[in-house]
């Protein structure tokens, strides 16, 4: 199953990534970003990282993407642009998205007895799940680089700052 | 004083500075000269630079400090790159304080990205964990690409940012490949338990491909060639005294970086990586030197010659361990010191708007501002590596590191660049000392140099002299400097 998985995501990645890079129209874009996203979250959950898949999914998908979206919109504010989207995504779009919805229905089914173990707290079969290492590894080894972030978006936030002025 | 704190102290000095700034600013009404922000951040880099020696006391009576479960180590090495970073956050501060040419109403967030960026580049140099450095080079690398576009509605201030920006994100995202891999093949981010991994581990390919990406990274921080194409464009709209601090204390910290991870980390490969160095030496002095030959823009042509000295730095770490770290050490500093000279004198002589700029606008300086020739001329001797000036030693502790351990046709390849790098420095030097023409720099309103920039000129200057008559007393940090491997604390990756 995982090597299943990881083709078909990997592949879906590639392909919506390049697709983010072609597209002239950034609304579609970011969607393709969004499927980026969700795919690596796949890839994450798929490599036990079952807590960054769901980081992955709040932080990029949700968030950063919402975002994107608005400020797009925001500066696109006067005439809207209409596009006709592409007529290979009319065509093979619904089919396509109904093809890979099947077969992965079809992989998991088969792989029922496999699923189950994903926990995102608390122990399981005795072993310190993924949150907890995340956090011990956060508060103890690597407590300087977590604590240093703050300075990093510190100075991103007055960079932000520098560049939006109009005036010097 | 807990350790944790003593660790941090010039770091933590410069942020506080910095976020003091940040908070002042707003308080000073709009209009108002924001000079006493410069005053204060003045005072915070001279203040870390204390801190750093106050650290040199505590090393030299306790020995080398870790901290923060051995992500930060406080060495002679260290505290060497903290104590030339600060200085060169001082020096440009001071160069910079009447650089805006009216009091412009944010000067205020120059001073704390100046700051900031000095704080990330003294994590780079301090960190043995590739995390912290990642993080440190992020910070110094944010700030930096927001102050290249400080000189805002020139098109070239804008180029230089978004071309600085993009590129770069590009090459921290190697760096940062890389130090998966090496997790990957050993287990681990930090320079010990990495070398120690690589003694038992099954994936060298791995760990030699890791190796690979951050050369790549940190060699387009440093601008070796072939990952150089930004630095012309970069440096040519950046504001004078910002490609100072750029072209000097962020490569001081990659080359930190590098050092200690090839050396330290990494030396089970140094088959490997040695060959990679080489090519990156020998193709950065041959770029960087023939790119200069025709370039007409002076900060373009400094900017070709900041490349070859990459390469020149690279040379010194063909040398055995502690060669290579003496040499390397020794020529950041002078580079350093000649480096941000020869571009505050740039930005005194042309200003803000950056009025002359080509080679042809130089003709005839002397006679205008014989005072300002004089020291530009001394910088660009020094930068040939002419006797009796810092540039001079730097050359030859690199090189005869590099001959020493056997790599001849390196400092055969060098001492030719470094010829080849005369005509470009002396046709420079040559238009300066020539009759003027009528269109040349004889219409340009001279500008005064200010108490704050003659001190800061007058300490670039005598630095670059100081290394080139009495190098001695630099050789000596220098040699004491060689970080020591994190073995024993490898063992114990939590004593606290």
């Amino acid at each position: 199953m995982q090597i299943a998985l990881f083709t078909i995501f990997g592949l879906l990645a590639v392909i919506a990534a390049l697709n983010m890079l072609l597209q002239r129209h950034p609304i579609n874009s970011a969607l393709s970003l969004v499927v980026v996203m969700m795919s690596l979250a796949v890839l994450y959950w798929s490599l036990g990282a079952e807590f960054l898949a769901a980081a992955q999914i709040i932080v990029y998908a949700g968030a950063v993407m919402v975002l994107f979206v608005f400020v797009v919109m925001l500066l696109n504010a006067g005439e809207e642009q209409r596009t006709k989207g592409s007529k290979i995504a009319s065509i093979a779009g619904f089919p396509g998205a109904a093809a890979i919805f099947c077969l992965l229905t079809f992989i998991f089914l088969k792989n029922r007895a496999a699923l189950g173990n994903t926990q995102l707290s608390g122990l399981y079969n005795g072993a310190e799940s993924n949150l907890t290492r995340i956090a011990h590894a956060l508060f103890t080894n690597l407590l300087l680089p977590f604590e240093v972030t703050s300075v990093l978006v510190l100075v991103a936030i007055l960079g932000a700052v520098v560049l939006a002025r109009k005036e010097l | 004083m807990s350790t944790n704190l003593l660790a941090l102290l010039p770091e933590l000095v410069l942020t506080i500075t910095g976020v003091l700034v940040m908070v002042l600013e707003p308080v000073i009404p709009a209009g108002k000269s924001r000079k006493p922000l410069g005053w204060l951040a003045i005072l915070g880099s001279l203040l870390s630079g204390l801190a750093a020696f106050y650290q040199l006391q505590i090393v030299n009576a306790q020995g080398t400090l870790t901290a923060f479960y051995s992500t930060i180590q406080i060495d002679p090495f260290s505290i060497f790159f903290h104590l030339l970073i600060a200085a060169v956050v001082l020096v440009t501060l001071l160069g910079s304080l009447d650089y805006f040419e009216s009091p412009i109403t944010h000067a205020g967030e120059y001073f704390a990205l100046v700051l900031f960026g000095a704080v990330g580049m003294m994590f780079m140099t301090s960190s043995v964990e590739l995390l912290m450095v990642f993080i440190g080079l992020e910070i110094s690398s944010i700030s930096t690409y927001i102050l290249a576009g400080f000189r805002k509605g020139r098109a070239t201030a804008s180029e230089s940012s978004i071309k600085y920006f993009l590129l770069g994100s590009f090459a921290t995202a190697f760096f940062l490949y890389g130090v998966a891999l090496i997790y990957g093949a050993t287990g681990s981010t930090s320079i010990g338990p990495i070398a120690a991994g690589l003694a038992i581990t099954r994936t060298p390919t791995m760990a030699i491909l890791a190796v690979a990406m951050v050369l790549i990274g940190l060699g387009f921080k440093v601008s070796a060639a072939p990952f150089h194409v930004w630095t012309p464009d970069v440096y040519q709209g950046a504001p004078a005294p910002v490609v100072g601090l750029m072209s000097t204390a962020p490569k001081a910290a990659a080359f930190a970086v590098l050092l200690r991870f090839l050396f330290n980390g990494t030396p089970m490969l140094h088959g490997h990586w040695i060959l990679l160095i080489e090519i990156l030496a020998v193709a950065s002095m041959c770029l960087g030197n023939l790119g200069a030959l025709k370039q007409h823009d002076v900060k373009r042509l400094l900017a070709y010659s900041s490349i070859a000295h990459a390469g020149y730095l690279l040379v010194a770490f063909t040398g055995t361990h502690q060669n290579a770290v003496a040499g390397a050490c020794f020529y950041t500093a002078t580079y350093a010191a000649m480096n941000v000279g020869a571009f505050l004198v740039l930005s005194q002589l042309s200003g803000f708007s950056e009025r002359i700029r080509s080679i042809e606008d130089f003709t005839g300086l002397a006679l205008k501002r014989p005072g300002m020739s004089a020291l530009l001329g001394f910088f660009l001797l020094s930068l040939i590596g002419i006797p009796f000036t810092g540039g001079f030693f730097g050359k030859f502790y690199v090189f005869s590191g590099a001959l020493q351990n056997g790599h001849v046709w390196l400092g055969i390849v060098g001492l030719a660049n470094s010829g080849v790098a005369c005509f470009y420095y002396l046709r420079l030097l040559a238009a300066i000392y020539s009759r003027p023409t009528s269109d040349s720099v004889a219409y340009i309103p001279v500008r005064k140099v200010t108490a704050p920039a003659a001190v800061a000129l007058a300490a670039t200057a005598l630095a670059t002299l100081g290394l080139g008559i009495l190098p001695n007393k630099l050789v000596h940090l220098v040699e004491r400097a060689t970080p020591t491997t994190t073995a024993a604390v490898a063992v114990q990756p939590t004593q606290q």
